[in-house]
């Protein structure tokens, strides 16, 4: 049963983003086309942090690093003068896997508050280093002079078929997760959240796995990134600040922890949250502030916990 | 010098500080044999199953098992290596379900589990074993059920499952009984009695009657050492047994 | 290379060391006795430089501006602890992060309503202004020498209480095992509001000292934070003698780091290529470091189970 419902939420959420476009168009607002795209992009940002924060329970809190990396690989080879998407997009993924590798490798021996440190240390490291590289613009950043050109695919500067794109990826991404979840890697993962010391009774030792997942995270959140400095035109090492990987973390916590839907639903309410916000007050944040630590405080499981049935694992 | 022991302990010892939780423990188990370790609260018992199951380095000493020297390994190549243990406070994964926890244990010993596709749950070769050894436990009928819903003897049930999943030499059953009513208790005795002699069991127990039904010899630890090791009858006449346990503990 | 120079570096690093260990100690007494990852210590380091700048501004006396400032950041510990924390205690480290970082978001726009957003200036006092001869050739800020002053006293403060007194014998029974503290009968409540005012008090003071030497604007205490995040993972968490070991080496390492990597490069690269590569590498350093030490100890160097 909750099953069913939980499928049909996707959907309806799913058929809605389709939607925007046509709708944006006949509404003649295309604002909501450029930020339902950004929804999305975070979207496939939070859904890569909820695999590895939601069914693997590692606190990463320097998640928005690969954002960084993902943007900067792309904007680095554009200024260079390499504009293929061809030539950009994998090497951002490879680029966010090792960085994430590199990180991953030391980060994920330790647990608990250690790991979070360390991961958020590393994070504002790559963040400090943005700043200091004054070639890529230090920390006014740059321009993304020219998109991504993938001739023959499809063309970035098509607003619609941008977004098509976007969605399309978003829908990837989303089954890829699921099947991940549910393959014996991913019940090792989630195993090693749930009971550590059982997991490693039974001979399971978890190090490999979390590294792995860590990897592909860093790597689908590369993505985001190589999307995000296409939205926006333009890259700042903000994209890789801290509050960002808060931001993030805010996404998956206030979706669901370890639902696929979730991360897609806390994407769309944070910063539909935010762009409300903003259009009250300047101060938005400090409004925004006290209301995430209520949502902590009073609704932890999430909104995919709404659904009937509440929060289950995998779906 | 038992050198036919499947578990072979010589000179353990452990500290916490100025406390000597393991103060050189000598211990071997026979293959096939059921071999209970009894002694007083705070005898050390949670502490030398630690050492044994790898969870705790000892400071001194060294573990032998089936000929190879397993002390410097961890908790999972042992297990790996075929020794599994139970805890004492049921420790499974509670959202999943049954049939899930026993599969997962499953798992760990059925190769590889770098695969990202196929969906676990639906691999014959983790499911069927595990609703067999469910079915073996007389858990097969809340083979859906999840963990966390399980009565608290289903659960420790559950634990031997998952133990006996990883196909084990030897198993290391930490106070299996424990909080378990009297019908709960004489049926898992009943059923680790089933496994005399097919397994090897290490248990350490409370309740009398599990240790003298089901072992083939006790040890004895007392403060950490052990004092006295046999058969139930040697046990049982152990003047220096009496006195440090057996004459203070009237009830499992 | 002058060694008045790498002298004064190290004076530097020792001063540096000693604002680190300020905000450590506080952040891993927190951590080791109430088990609260509280990214918002950060913001009361920020509420600390405000209220001395304003204070100071205010009643034209930094003698007088010191207490009100630690008086004001202690309240202002005091009520978070009491109004948002207190629920956390009780949660996962997740939600704690989650929380406390709500909680940056908050103090930062508040400063920035109050103060606006752009760096605020922040002098020193005269009397501490200027330098002082400390040897032949070595003319050092006397402002940067009192507050490595302050920072040895404080942690010889810190060591007396913790070590001698009762409140200090409690901290580290709670420590390593709250539960028994409380059965014990003692007001953990009490207790746990004491041990975050005496961490925000710290945090404070480093604060209200670093206003004339550092940026004075919102976000200022997540600057300083991801390093007493460093300082901690290399000196142990909940360890008071971690936190002098770790601040004190991230101190050295930042400092003589940032100073004279570029020139050492510059011996080996081009001018050009040190000049990019020295910077970038200098603020990496610390990190790099973190790392190593976390490869060779994954519990950093003086964890809390070990004393201290």
């Amino acid at each position: 049963m909750n099953l069913r419902a939980r499928t049909l939420a996707l959907v309806v959420v799913l058929l809605l983003l389709a939607a925007v476009p046509p709708v944006a168009a006949l509404l003649d607002q295309p604002f909501y086309l450029d930020l339902f795209r950004r929804i999305m992009i975070f979207a496939i940002a939070a859904l890569s942090l909820n695999l590895i924060l939601g069914y693997g329970g590692m606190i990463s809190f320097g998640h928005a690093v690969f954002l960084g990396v993902g943007a900067y690989a792309v904007g680095v080879l554009s200024h260079h003068g390499i504009q293929s998407g061809y030539l950009q997009w994998p090497v951002a993924i490879v680029a966010s896997a090792l960085v994430a590798l590199a990180i991953g490798a030391i980060s994920v021996r330790t647990s608990g508050v250690y790991f979070i440190m360390i991961t958020l240390a590393f994070s504002q490291m790559l963040y400090y280093l943005g700043i200091s590289i004054e070639e890529y613009g230090g920390d006014d950043g740059m321009r993304l002079t020219v998109r991504s050109q993938f001739p023959g695919l499809v063309n970035l500067d098509d607003g619609t078929a941008f977004y098509y794109l976007v969605f399309g990826l978003l829908v990837f991404f989303m089954f890829l997760v699921h099947r991940l979840v549910n393959s014996r890697f991913g019940m090792v993962i989630r195993a090693a959240k749930s009971n550590e010391a059982r997991t490693r009774a039974i001979g399971f030792s978890p190090y490999a796995y979390r590294l792995m997942a860590f990897v592909i995270a860093g790597a689908m959140c590369g993505v985001a990134g190589a999307l995000l400095v296409n939205h926006t035109s333009y890259l700042t090492p903000e994209f890789m600040n801290w509050t960002r990987s808060g931001e993030l973390m805010f996404m998956v916590i206030l979706g669901g922890i370890g639902t696929t839907l979730g991360p897609v639903l806390g994407a769309a309410v944070l910063l539909l949250l935010e762009d409300f916000l903003s259009g009250w007050t300047v101060h938005w944040q400090i409004i925004l502030g006290p209301l995430l630590v209520l949502a902590v405080l009073f609704a932890k499981r999430g909104l995919a916990g709404l659904l009937p049935g509440g929060s289950r694992d995998g779906d | 010098m038992a050198t036919d022991a499947l578990l072979d302990v010589r000179g353990l010892a452990k500290s916490f500080g100025a406390l000597r939780a393991t103060d050189g423990v000598d211990l071997d188990v026979r293959e096939g044999e059921t071999h209970a370790i009894i002694g007083p609260n705070g005898a050390g018992k949670t502490t030398l199953i630690g050492q044994l199951a790898g969870n705790l380095r000892p400071d001194a000493g060294r573990i032998r098992f089936a000929g190879e020297d397993i002390t410097a390994l961890a908790a999972p190549a042992r297990s790996r290596k075929g020794l599994a243990r139970s805890f004492q406070i049921t420790s499974i994964y509670r959202e999943f379900t049954a049939l899930d926890n026993v599969a997962l244990a499953v798992q760990a010993h059925a190769g590889h589990s770098f695969r990202f596709w196929r969906p676990a749950r639906s691999e014959p070769e983790l499911r069927d074993p595990a609703r067999a050894i469910l079915e073996e436990v007389g858990l097969g009928a809340r083979a859906d059920v999840r963990a966390a819903n399980l009565a608290h003897g289903e659960q420790r049930q559950l634990e031997i499952a998952m133990v006996l999943a990883t196909r084990p030499r030897l198993m290391l059953l930490d106070e299996p009984v424990a909080g378990m009513g009297t019908d709960e208790s004489q049926r898992m005795v009943r059923f680790l009695g089933g496994l005399k002699g097919k397994r090897t069991m290490v248990l350490v127990e409370h309740d009398m009657d599990a240790v003298f039904t089901l072992a083939d010899r006790i040890s004895v630890l007392v403060y950490g050492r052990i004092i006295a090791s046999g058969t139930p009858e040697e046990i049982r006449a152990n003047p220096e047994v009496r006195t440090a346990y057996l004459g203070e503990e009237t009830e499992g | 290379m002058d060694p008045i120079l790498v002298l004064e570096q190290t004076l530097n690093g020792l001063q540096l060391g000693v604002m680190l260990f300020l905000m450590a100690a506080g952040l891993t007494l927190v951590f080791g006795i109430m088990n609260l990852v509280n990214l918002a210590h950060g913001s009361l380091y920020m509420v600390g430089a405000y209220l001395a700048t304003a204070f100071f501004q205010w009643t034209g006396s930094f003698l007088l501006a010191v207490p009100l400032a630690l008086a004001g950041t202690l309240l202002a510990g005091i009520v978070v602890e009491v109004v948002a924390l207190r629920t956390l205690y009780a949660r996962d480290h997740l939600d704690q992060v989650l929380a406390t970082f709500g909680l940056i978001l908050f103090f930062n726009e508040l400063i920035a309503i109050l103060w606006g957003r752009a760096a605020i200036y922040a002098a020193a006092p005269t009397w501490l202004s200027g330098h002082i001869e400390l040897f032949a050739g070595l003319r050092y800020p006397l402002y940067r020498l009192a507050i490595i002053l302050v920072g040895v006293a404080v942690a010889a403060l810190l060591w007396y209480v913790v070590t001698r007194t009762r409140l200090g014998m409690l901290i580290r029974a709670g420590a390593s095992n709250r539960t028994m503290v409380a059965a014990l009968g003692v007001n953990i409540r009490l207790l746990y509001t004491v041990v975050f005012g005496f961490g925000a008090a710290l945090a404070g003071l480093a604060g209200l000292m670093a206003g004339p030497i550092y940026v004075v604007q919102p976000g200022m205490g997540e600057e300083i934070l991801i390093q007493v995040f460093v300082v901690i993972v290399i000196g142990g968490i909940g360890s008071i003698r971690g936190a002098v070991a770790g601040a004190l080496i991230v101190g050295m390492v930042d400092t003589l780091g940032r100073a004279f990597l570029k020139p050492t490069l510059a011996t080996v690269l081009s001018p050009s290529a040190a000049d990019t590569a020295g910077p970038a590498l200098a603020s990496m350093l610390i990190y790099m470091l973190m790392a190593a030490v976390l490869a060779a100890r994954p519990e950093g160097l003086f964890p809390a189970r070990g004393g201290g």
